[in-house]
């Protein structure tokens, strides 16, 4: 096989676990319905208890905004691992013979486009409601999609990590938050420039978390086959 | 020509021995009844066979590859039926059969002819399968089977929540793909109607095989 023909099936496969999932997801509503809401409400929230120190607000606009994309990143994870869990559905993608790498970008692919859904309507909230200004949209687009892609992969990874434990809904968030804490750093410092409220060099963030994205990349496409038949 | 082959097979699950030392032998076109009590180990035989499980001792061979280390070879040619339907609750019985059948590199186009095959009615092909009886999602589980044509079938308690129609159909499909050369192992607690479909029963217990009985 040449490797042209490996990459178009490898591609290939990740698209139809991506859409399978994606579609699943647009069925159930689970993004729309529950990770969306949430993630405004948290906004809202931080808006409410903070809301008497308009500049404090300010300041925290970005660790606000990540938290939140954390918490959601834990629902979509959560639900995308369920989508395997239910009657047996894992099986499929094991006898398939499909590569595990291609089924793991698949699954983290699907989880990218919904944080990407959740940010996209996050910032101009912040916006709006924080009175936040972003000074360089550039490096705001920037590290969303670095920070997305490290938070799907490293969430994909650990989601199949946790599948067959019984408790799984519980673990996931006690193993996630403090994995994806390098996104939450570098995340906040690089929207912090983005966003002009502290003076530093938030491309050296951006660099950062797409490090984080790719360990967590390669590491996923690696041991996601042996995670799927262990659990 | 032997589909499966195992020698003395030992399948560890933490330290529970659910197969403690299995000799199995089925041949091309042979269609094996696996009986047995609750427990006896049988589901946890058929997914050694379909490379799900790994082998903790002993040596086997499934369609020539080995189940030590060639399990992802196995996976690729054999077709199992367990317990759960392996669907996805949110898609049609259609859009699971399309994407078994895009992942598994096969047809896609044999989608609707399995459903056709498997007795699922036209307007129930476009709901989705968390919506349909437990009888008619085991016939979609089927037809996946079905689409891919494997070498090897592995149903495991395989009329289980069928009407009287849908064991015939199940029937008609199993004699068909044994009569086009592809071995069958069937799994069953009872040797009821998996029984008439048998050329040949093995009766398990505690993770062993007992002697065998012609039907």
């Amino acid at each position: 096989m040449t490797a042209w023909r490996g990459l178009s099936l490898f591609a290939g496969d990740a698209v139809l676990v991506a859409s399978k999932d994606l579609r699943i997801e647009w069925r159930a509503r689970t993004a729309l319905g529950q990770v969306l809401p949430f993630a405004v409400l948290v906004l809202v929230l931080f808006g409410f208890a903070l809301d008497a120190n308009r500049p404090t607000l300010r300041l925290a606009t970005p660790g606000l905004l990540w938290m939140t994309v954390l918490f959601a990143t834990v629902v979509a994870v959560q639900r995308s691992v369920a989508v395997e869990s239910t009657d047996g559905a894992r099986r499929m993608l094991l006898l398939s013979g499909m590569a595990p790498a291609a089924a793991f970008a698949g699954k983290a692919a699907a989880v990218a486009v919904q944080l990407l859904i959740v940010e996209v309507l996050l910032v101009p909230g912040v916006v709006l409601l924080y009175d936040a200004e972003i000074e360089s949209l550039p490096l705001v687009v920037a590290t969303c999609v670095a920070a997305t892609v490290g938070l799907a992969t490293a969430g994909s990874l650990l989601g199949a990590v946790v599948a067959g434990v019984r408790a799984h809904q519980t673990v996931l968030p006690i193993l996630l938050l403090p994995v994806s804490a390098p996104v939450l750093i570098a995340a906040t410092r690089a929207f912090a420039d983005g966003f002009g409220t502290v003076a530093v060099d938030g491309w050296s963030w951006v660099g950062l978390l797409a490090g984080f994205a790719a360990v967590n990349a390669v590491l996923g496409a690696v041991v996601y086959g042996l995670l799927l038949e262990d659990t | 020509m032997t589909a499966v082959r195992l020698r003395d097979a030992v399948v560890l699950l933490g330290s529970f021995p659910a197969l403690a030392g299995v000799d199995l032998e089925v041949e091309r076109g042979e269609v094996v009844l696996v009986r047995g009590p609750n427990g006896a180990g049988k589901s946890t035989l058929l997914h050694l066979c379909a490379g799900l499980l790994r082998l903790s001792e002993g040596h086997g061979d499934v369609l020539g590859c080995d189940l030590g280390d060639d399990r992802a070879a196995v996976r690729r040619r054999v077709g199992l039926l367990g317990h759960d339907t392996a669907l996805y609750g949110e898609l049609t019985a259609a859009e699971n059969l399309q994407v078994w059948a895009r992942a598994s590199r096969v047809d896609e186009a044999d989608v609707p002819g399995a459903l056709e095959r498997l007795g699922l009615p036209t307007r129930l092909r476009d709901v989705p399968t968390d919506r349909l009886s437990a009888g008619q999602r085991r016939r979609v589980a089927l037809a996946a089977i079905v689409v891919r044509r494997p070498e090897l079938w592995l149903l495991d308690e395989p009329h289980a929540g069928l009407d009287s129609e849908g064991r015939e159909i199940v029937d008609g499909v199993v004699s068909a793909a044994a009569a086009a050369g592809a071995a069958v192992v069937l799994a069953s607690h009872e040797t009821g109607p998996a029984g008439d479909l048998a050329t040949r029963t093995v009766t398990m217990a505690g993770g062993t095989l007992a002697e065998g009985l012609e039907p």
